[in-house]
C-alpha cells in the first residue's frame, strides 16, 4: 500500500467529433484491485487503452511512478511496468502455449539479437514456466495456442501480460464469454494476482465486480460517474439509474 | 544449429531425429545442393536454382517468416548484381572485394526503401514497395552511363578467381557451381541463424499478432525495418551471384515481373519453411524450361499451375511435403 501509483489529470480522448472520455482525473493507490465499469459505450476501453498506450489522450496527463508517460510510445510501456490484457483474446495463435509466453519475457531483455541462440536463453524458459504455473497452464505447454479452449486462452492471455512482472496489470473483461465454471476459475486466479500487485479490471459481470474489489471507478458517456468502496457503488443512486436498474447483472 | 539440450526451449521435438534435422538444416541443404547439377537436366539450370534460390530464401525471411508481403524484392536482387558489376567492370575491384560492397550498398538501399515502406501494412505496403522497386528500375534504365540502360550492363568478367593462392578457372561450369555454391552456403548460415536467434523469435511474434508483440514490448517498426534490410541484404547476394555467373546484369532483373517471379516461387516451394525456397526456384525454372519446349506462351501454364498450388497446396511443395512427413512445425 505504498501510495499512488498511476494519476491521470484531466485526461480526455476525442476521435473527430466524438467525445469518448472527458476530464477524467482518478489516480490508484499501489497494491489493490480496483474495478472499472459502465454501460456499453462508457468508455471503459478507450480508458484503458490510454492507460496502456494504445492511445494518446487529446488532452490531460498520465503520470506513473511519478514520471509521465505522455508521448511515450506503446511498446515503452511494458518497460516501465505496465501490462495488460485484452477483452478479445490476442495471443499468438500458432506458437506453443511456452512459445506465447516466453516471447513476452524476451521482450524486456533482448530484441534485436540476430546473432545468439535463443535456446541458450534458459533464464527465459523459467519465467515462462512460472507465469504459466500461476494462470494453471503448466501442464498445456507443449500445445499449440490456437487449440486451447476458450478459458485457456484467456488464461494464457494474462500468463503473457504476467510475465513482465509488471507493477500495474490491466485485465480488460478476463472472463469475457465464459461459462460460469470457468468464470469461478478466474475469478479464483484474479484473487490470486491481487494479492502481490496491482490490477484494474474492466468488467461487466456486476456481482462478480462487487464481490472481488477494493474499490469501483464508474465511467459514464466518457465522464467519471462514481468512485468508491462496493457498497458506497451499489447505494449510489447516480449508479442505480444508468448502470444497476436496467438489469442485475449485466450493463 | 547447437546441442538439442537445449532445443526443448523453442519446443521443439529436438531429442527425436526429426530434431537432429532440423539442427542440421543448413548441412543437410548443402549436401542437396552439392549433387543439385547431376540431379537436374542441365548445368545451367542448376546454377540458376542456387541464385534465385538465395534470391527467394531471403525474401522468404521478410514474406514467410514475418508476414510481409513485398512486391519490390526484385530491386535488391537487381542492386546486388548491377552494384557487383560496377565494382568489377567500372572500378577494377577484385571479387571478393566487389561483392560485400554490393551488398552492403545494397542493404543501404533496403534500409531507405524500408523506412519508407515498413510504416505502412497490408496492400499499402505491398504497393508502396512495388512502386519504390519500380523507381530504382528507372533510375538504372536512366542512368545509362552507369548501368548500361536497356542494354543492361556489360564489360565486366570474371574468369578466373583466386581462392587462397589457388587459380579457379572460372569458366569451367562446374568451379562456377561450386564456388558459387559457397556463397549459398554463407546466405543459408547466415539466415539459419536469423532464425535461431532471439530476433527471429520477435519476427515469428510480429507475423504471428503484430499488436500484441507490440503490447508485449517490441518495437515493431523498427523489427520491421531490421527485417527488410537483412532480406535485402540475403537478396542482393543472390544478385551478386548472378552477375558474377552471367558477367552481364539484364535491366529486367530490376522489373517487377522478377518481383512477382520471386513471390511464386516462395510460394511453390513453401514460405517458412528453411529449404522451400530453393524447390520452389527449381519447380519454377524446370516448368520454365520444360514447358518453353513447346510453347512460347508457357507463362500461361505456369500461371495455371500456380494457382493450383495456391489453392490446394498452400504450404508449397516443401511445406506439403514435410507436413505430410510429419515434421510440420518444426520446418527444416
Amino acid at each position: 500500500m505504498s501510495g499512488e501509483l498511476i494519476r491521470v489529470d484531466g485526461v480526455g480522448k476525442r476521435f473527430g467529433g466524438f467525445v469518448a472520455l472527458e476530464g477524467i482525473t482518478v489516480s490508484f493507490a499501489a497494491g489493490q484491485l480496483t474495478s472499472i465499469i459502465g454501460p456499453n459505450g462508457a468508455g471503459k476501453s478507450t480508458f484503458f487503452n490510454i492507460l496502456s498506450g494504445a492511445l494518446t489522450p487529446t488532452s490531460g496527463k498520465l503520470h506513473f511512478r511519478g514520471r509521465e508517460l505522455n508521448g511515450l510510445p506503446q511498446h515503452r510501456f511494458v518497460h516501465q511496468g505496465i501490462s495488460r490484457s485484452y477483452q478479445i483474446t490476442n495471443i499468438f495463435p500458432d506458437l506453443s502455449v511456452h512459445e506465447n509466453v516466453r516471447v513476452a519475457a524476451q521482450a524486456l531483455t533482448v530484441s534485436y539479437d540476430i546473432w545468439r541462440n535463443r535456446g541458450r536463453l534458459t533464464e527465459l524458459n523459467a519465467r515462462a514456466d512460472a507465469a504459466l504455473d500461476a494462470v494453471g497452464l503448466l501442464p498445456k505447454r507443449g500445445e499449440v495456442a490456437k487449440f486451447l479452449s476458450h478459458g485457456q486462452q484467456r488464461a494464457l492471455e494474462i500468463a503473457i501480460a504476467l510475465v513482465s512482472e509488471p507493477e500495474l496489470l490491466l485485465l480488460d473483461e478476463p472472463t469475457a464469454g465464459m461459462g460460469p465454471e470457468e468464470t469461478k476459475d478466474m475469478v479464483a486466479l484474479l484473487e490470486r494476482l491481487a494479492e502481490k500487485r496491482t490490477v484494474l479490471l474492466v468488467e461487466h459481470k456486476m456481482k462478480m465486480v462487487l464481490g472481488l474489489s477494493k474499490r469501483v471507478v464508474v465511467l459514464h458517456h466518457g465522464r467519471l460517474l462514481a468512485d468508491g468502496a462496493p457498497d458506497e457503488i451499489r447505494s449510489n443512486p447516480d449508479v442505480r439509474r444508468v448502470y444497476l436498474g436496467q438489469s442485475e447483472g449485466y450493463g | 544449429m547447437t546441442s538439442p539440450s537445449t532445443g526443448e526451449a523453442v519446443a521443439k521435438p529436438a531429442s527425436s531425429g526429426l530434431g537432429w534435422v532440423l539442427d542440421q538444416r543448413v548441412l543437410l541443404s548443402i549436401a542437396v545442393l552439392a549433387v543439385l547439377p547431376w540431379l537436374l537436366p542441365s548445368q545451367a539450370l542448376a546454377v540458376n536454382v542456387l541464385i534465385y534460390g538465395v534470391v527467394v530464401m531471403g525474401y522468404n525471411l521478410l514474406f514467410g517468416y514475418t508476414g510481409l508481403l513485398s512486391f519490390g524484392q526484385a530491386a535488391f536482387f537487381g542492386a546486388g548484381a548491377y552494384f557487383t558489376g560496377i565494382a568489377i567492370g567500372r572500378y577494377g575491384m577484385p571479387w571478393f572485394a566487389a561483392v560485400p560492397i554490393a551488398v552492403l550498398l545494397s542493404t543501404c538501399l533496403a534500409a531507405a526503401i524500408g523506412m519508407v515502406s515498413t510504416r505502412t501494412r497490408g496492400i499499402y505496403f505491398s504497393m508502396v514497395t512495388l512502386a519504390l522497386a519500380q523507381l530504382v528500375y528507372y533510375v538504372a534504365l536512366q542512368a545509362s552511363s552507369f548501368t548500361g540502360g536497356e542494354n543492361g550492363l556489360r564489360g565486366f568478367t570474371v574468369d578466373r578467381i583466386n581462392l587462397f593462392g589457388f587459380q579457379v578457372n572460372f569458366l569451367d561450369p562446374v568451379n562456377k557451381y561450386y564456388v558459387l555454391m559457397a556463397f549459398a552456403a554463407l546466405a543459408m548460415w547466415f539466415q539459419s541463424r536469423i532464425l535461431n536467434s532471439p530476433f527471429g523469435a520477435v519476427i515469428e511474434a510480429i507475423r504471428e499478432n503484430e499488436q500484441r508483440a507490440r503490447a508485449c514490448g517490441y518495437d515493431v517498426e523498427r523489427s520491421k525495418l531490421i527485417v527488410f534490410m537483412l532480406s535485402g541484404a540475403i537478396s542482393s547476394l543472390g544478385g551478386c551471384m548472378l552477375a558474377l555467373h552471367l558477367s552481364i546484369v539484364p535491366l529486367d532483373l530490376l522489373h517487377y515481373q522478377t518481383s512477382g517471379m520471386i513471390v511464386m516461387m516462395v510460394l511453390l516451394g513453401g514460405a517458412r519453411s528453411f529449404f522451400g525456397p530453393f524447390v520452389g526456384a527449381a519447380s519454377f525454372l524446370i516448368l520454365e524450361d520444360v514447358i518453353s519446349l513447346w510453347t512460347p506462351h508457357w507463362q500461361i501454364f505456369v500461371g495455371a499451375i500456380f494457382v493450383l498450388f495456391v489453392l490446394f497446396l498452400p504450404k508449397g511443395i516443401w511445406g506439403t511435403l514435410l507436413d505430410a512427413l510429419g515434421i510440420g512445425k518444426a520446418r527444416p
